[in-house]
C-alpha cells in the first residue's frame, strides 16, 4: 500500500537517528581503535608515536588483566545463577494463589529501581559493615565474630549486592512467562499422574527456556559493564580482588591517564561483548519475523 | 486458574510469599526507618535504632550542607531532558518502520540495537577526550546528549513494538468516513499511540535517572546527578548512617513510584519485545 511518496517521507523520518545512531558508533569506535595503536599518555605530552600492537601485548601481559577477566567471568556468572535459580523460584512462587499478590509484587521488583550508586552504599554501611551493619549485629547476637564481607570476601559481596539488584528483573520476566503458560496442560498431566516436581521438570522448565535465555543474555550484556558498585564500594580492591575488566580500563584510563593501554583494554571490552551479543542478536531477531 | 485452592493452601502461599517479599524489600525499609533518626541512633543496634526518637532532622541537613536540590535538579534536567530528546528523535523513525516497512526496516531495526551492545567503557575514552575538548566536562548538556544516544536504541524499540500493533485498517475506516489528513492524526492515531509513548518516556527516565557509569564518570560538582551525589557517600569512612538514608530515599523515592506504575510495560521494554 505504501506508495512512492510515503517511502521517502518514511526515509526522511528515519534518517536522524540513523545518522545520529552511526555518528555515535563510528567517531568513539574509530577513535578507540586509532588511540590503541598509539604511545599516548596524558600525563606525558609530546609525540604521540605508531606502535601497533604494543599496547595490546601491554594490556593483555599485566598480570591484572587476568585477575580481571577472571573476576568478570565470576560476576557475571555468580550474578546469573543467583538470578535465574532465585528468579524462577520467585516466580512459581508469586505465581500461587494468594492475598495480597499485587503488594509482594511491588515488594520484590523494588531493588530494580534503585540507583546502583545507593544499593551499593546501603549494602556496604548498613549491612555489611563489620562494626556497625546489621549483619554484624546479627553476628554478635549469635555469640559469633562479625565479618567483614567487603575486605575479606570482595567479589562475592558484590556478586550478593548486584544480585539483589537483577533478582527482580529476572523474577519479573519469569513471571510473565510463567503466566502465559497453558494451565490445562498442566492439569492435563496432573491427571495422568504427574507429580509437581515432572510437572516442573517437562512442562514449566521447558516452557520457560526462552525467556531463561533472553535474561541470561539481556544481563550479560549489563553484568560485563558493572561499574559503579565497584566503584563506591572496594574500589576495586583490595589490591585487584574485586577489579573486573570494566574497572580495569577505568582506572588505566581515568586514574592513569594511558590513553594507549586503556583504549587497547576498551577493544578487548568490545570484542568480549560482542560474542554475547551475536546470539542476543539472533535470539530477538527470530522473534521479530514471528 | 480453572481449579479451586484450598483455604488453608491460599494462607501458606501468602504466608511465605509475604515473608520473601518483605525480605528482598527489606534494605529499602530499613533506610526508610534509619532517615527518621538522628545521626547518633542511627548506628545503634537495630532494636535501638526503632525505639529511639523518630525526627525529620536528617533531611533537613542533607539539604543544608550539601545542597541537595541541586543535585536533584541535575537528575530531573538529565533524566527528562534525554528522554524527551530522544522521543523527538525516535517517534517519526518508529512511526515510519511500524506504518511503511520496506525491505531494510529489520535490519536498521537490528543494527540499531547493536549500538546498544557497545560497553560503554569501550568509548570512555574518546567520549571523556571529546567532551574535555569542546569543555562539556561536568555539563548538564554533556550528560543529556550521551543518555539520549545511550537510550535511543531501546526508544526507538519500544516505540515500535507498540505502533506495530495499531491497525492500519483503522485508518483507511477513518478516510472513507471522510476524516482529513489532519483529524485523521489527532482523533484516530495519537489517541492509540500516547499509551504507548507515555509507558516508553516513563521506562526512559527511569533508565537514565539510574545511569551510573556515565554521570560518575564525567561530572564533578557542577553538574553531578544524584547517581554521582550519593557515590560521594562513599569516600571518607565518617559513618553519616542517617544523612547516607535520607538523601537515599529522596533519590529513589520518585523512581520507585514510576517504576510501580511501570512495571508491566517494563517487561517489554526491556527484553526489545523479544518477552510480552
Amino acid at each position: 500500500m505504501a506508495t512512492k511518496a510515503s517511502r521517502t517521507a518514511a526515509r526522511a523520518m528515519i534518517s536522524p537517528s540513523v545518522i545520529l545512531l552511526l555518528g555515535w558508533m563510528l567517531i568513539p569506535l574509530g577513535l578507540t581503535i586509532y588511540f590503541s595503536l598509539l604511545r599516548y599518555n596524558l600525563l606525558m605530552p609530546g609525540a604521540r608515536p605508531f606502535v601497533g600492537w604494543e599496547n595490546y601485548e601491554f594490556f593483555i601481559t599485566n598480570p591484572a588483566f587476568t585477575t580481571a577477566l577472571i573476576n568478570t567471568l565470576l560476576l557475571v556468572g555468580g550474578v546469573l545463577l543467583i538470578t535465574v535459580i532465585g528468579g524462577v523460584l520467585l516466580a512459581l512462587l508469586l505465581n500461587l494463589e494468594m492475598w495480597g499478590q499485587g503488594i509482594v509484587r511491588i515488594l520484590v521488583i523494588a531493588p530494580f529501581f534503585v540507583m546502583p550508586t545507593v544499593s551499593a552504599l546501603v549494602w556496604k554501611n548498613m549491612f555489611m559493615n563489620p562494626v556497625n551493619g546489621l549483619f554484624g549485629y546479627l553476628a554478635k547476637g549469635l555469640g559469633l565474630e562479625p565479618f567483614d564481607f567487603l575486605s575479606q570476601a570482595p567479589l562475592a559481596s558484590i556478586i550478593g549486592i548486584v544480585s539483589w539488584q537483577w533478582l527482580p528483573f529476572a523474577t519479573l520476566i519469569l513471571l510473565t512467562a510463567i503466566q502465559s503458560l497453558d494451565s490445562e496442560q498442566l492439569e492435563a498431566a496432573e491427571m495422568d499422574g504427574a507429580g509437581p516436581f515432572s510437572r516442573f521438570f517437562y512442562i514449566t522448565l521447558p516452557h520457560l527456556a526462552r525467556a531463561i535465555t533472553v535474561v541470561v543474555l539481556i544481563q550479560t550484556i549489563f553484568l560485563l559493564s558493572i561499574f559503579a558498585e565497584i566503584f563506591v564500594t572496594t574500589n576495586g580492591g583490595p589490591g585487584n580482588a574485586s577489579t573486573n575488566l570494566t574497572f580495569l580500563i577505568y582506572k588505566e584510563s581515568l586514574l592513569s591517564f594511558d590513553v594507549g593501554a586503556g583504549s587497547a583494554g576498551g577493544v578487548i571490552a568490545i570484542i568480549l561483548a560482542n560474542i554475547v551479543a551475536i546470539f542476543l542478536m539472533r535470539m530477538i531477531g527470530k522473534n521479530l519475523d514471528a | 486458574m480453572a481449579r479451586a485452592v484450598t483455604t488453608q493452601r491460599k494462607a501458606i502461599n501468602t504466608l511465605i510469599a509475604w515473608i520473601v517479599g518483605l525480605l528482598i524489600f527489606f534494605p529499602i525499609l530499613w533506610i526508610f526507618i534509619l532517615s527518621f533518626h538522628s545521626e547518633g541512633d542511627a548506628i545503634k543496634s537495630p532494636l535501638e535504632v526503632i525505639t529511639s526518637t523518630w525526627t525529620f532532622e536528617s533531611y533537613a541537613t542533607v539539604q543544608e550542607r550539601s545542597n541537595y536540590f541541586r543535585h536533584f535538579w541535575n537528575s530531573v534536567v538529565i533524566s527528562v531532558g534525554s528522554t524527551v530528546l530522544g522521543l523527538i528523535i525516535a517517534v517519526p523513525s518508529a512511526w515510519a518502520m511500524a506504518f511503511v516497512p520496506g525491505k531494510r526496516t529489520k535490519d536498521v531495526l537490528m543494527w540499531m540495537l547493536s549500538t546498544k551492545m557497545l560497553p560503554p567503557v569501550g568509548v570512555l575514552l574518546p567520549i571523556y577526550l571529546i567532551c574535555q575538548n569542546l569543555g562539556l566536562l561536568d555539563t548538564r548538556i554533556a550528560l543529556v546528549f550521551i543518555l539520549m544516544m545511550i537510550n535511543l536504541p531501546i526508544i526507538i524499540w519500544m516505540l515500535y513494538t507498540y505502533f506495530r500493533e495499531i491497525p492500519g485498517e483503522i485508518l483507511e475506516a477513518a478516510r472513507m468516513d471522510g476524516a482529513s489528513l489532519r483529524e485523521e492524526v489527532i482523533y484516530v492515531l495519537l489517541p492509540m499511540a500516547v499509551p504507548g509513548i507515555a509507558s516508553t518516556l516513563l521506562l526512559n527516565i527511569i533508565l537514565a535517572w539510574n545511569e551510573a557509569f556515565w554521570t560518575l564518570t564525567l561530572t564533578a560538582a557542577k553538574a553531578a546527578p544524584l547517581t554521582a551525589f550519593i557515590a560521594s557517600y562513599s569516600s571518607p569512612e565518617g559513618l553519616f548512617y542517617a544523612k547516607l538514608s535520607a538523601a537515599s530515599i529522596m533519590a529513589i523515592a520518585p523512581i520507585l513510584i514510576m517504576g510501580w506504575f511501570s512495571q508491566k510495560q517494563l517487561v517489554r521494554g526491556l527484553t526489545f519485545g523479544a518477552v510480552k
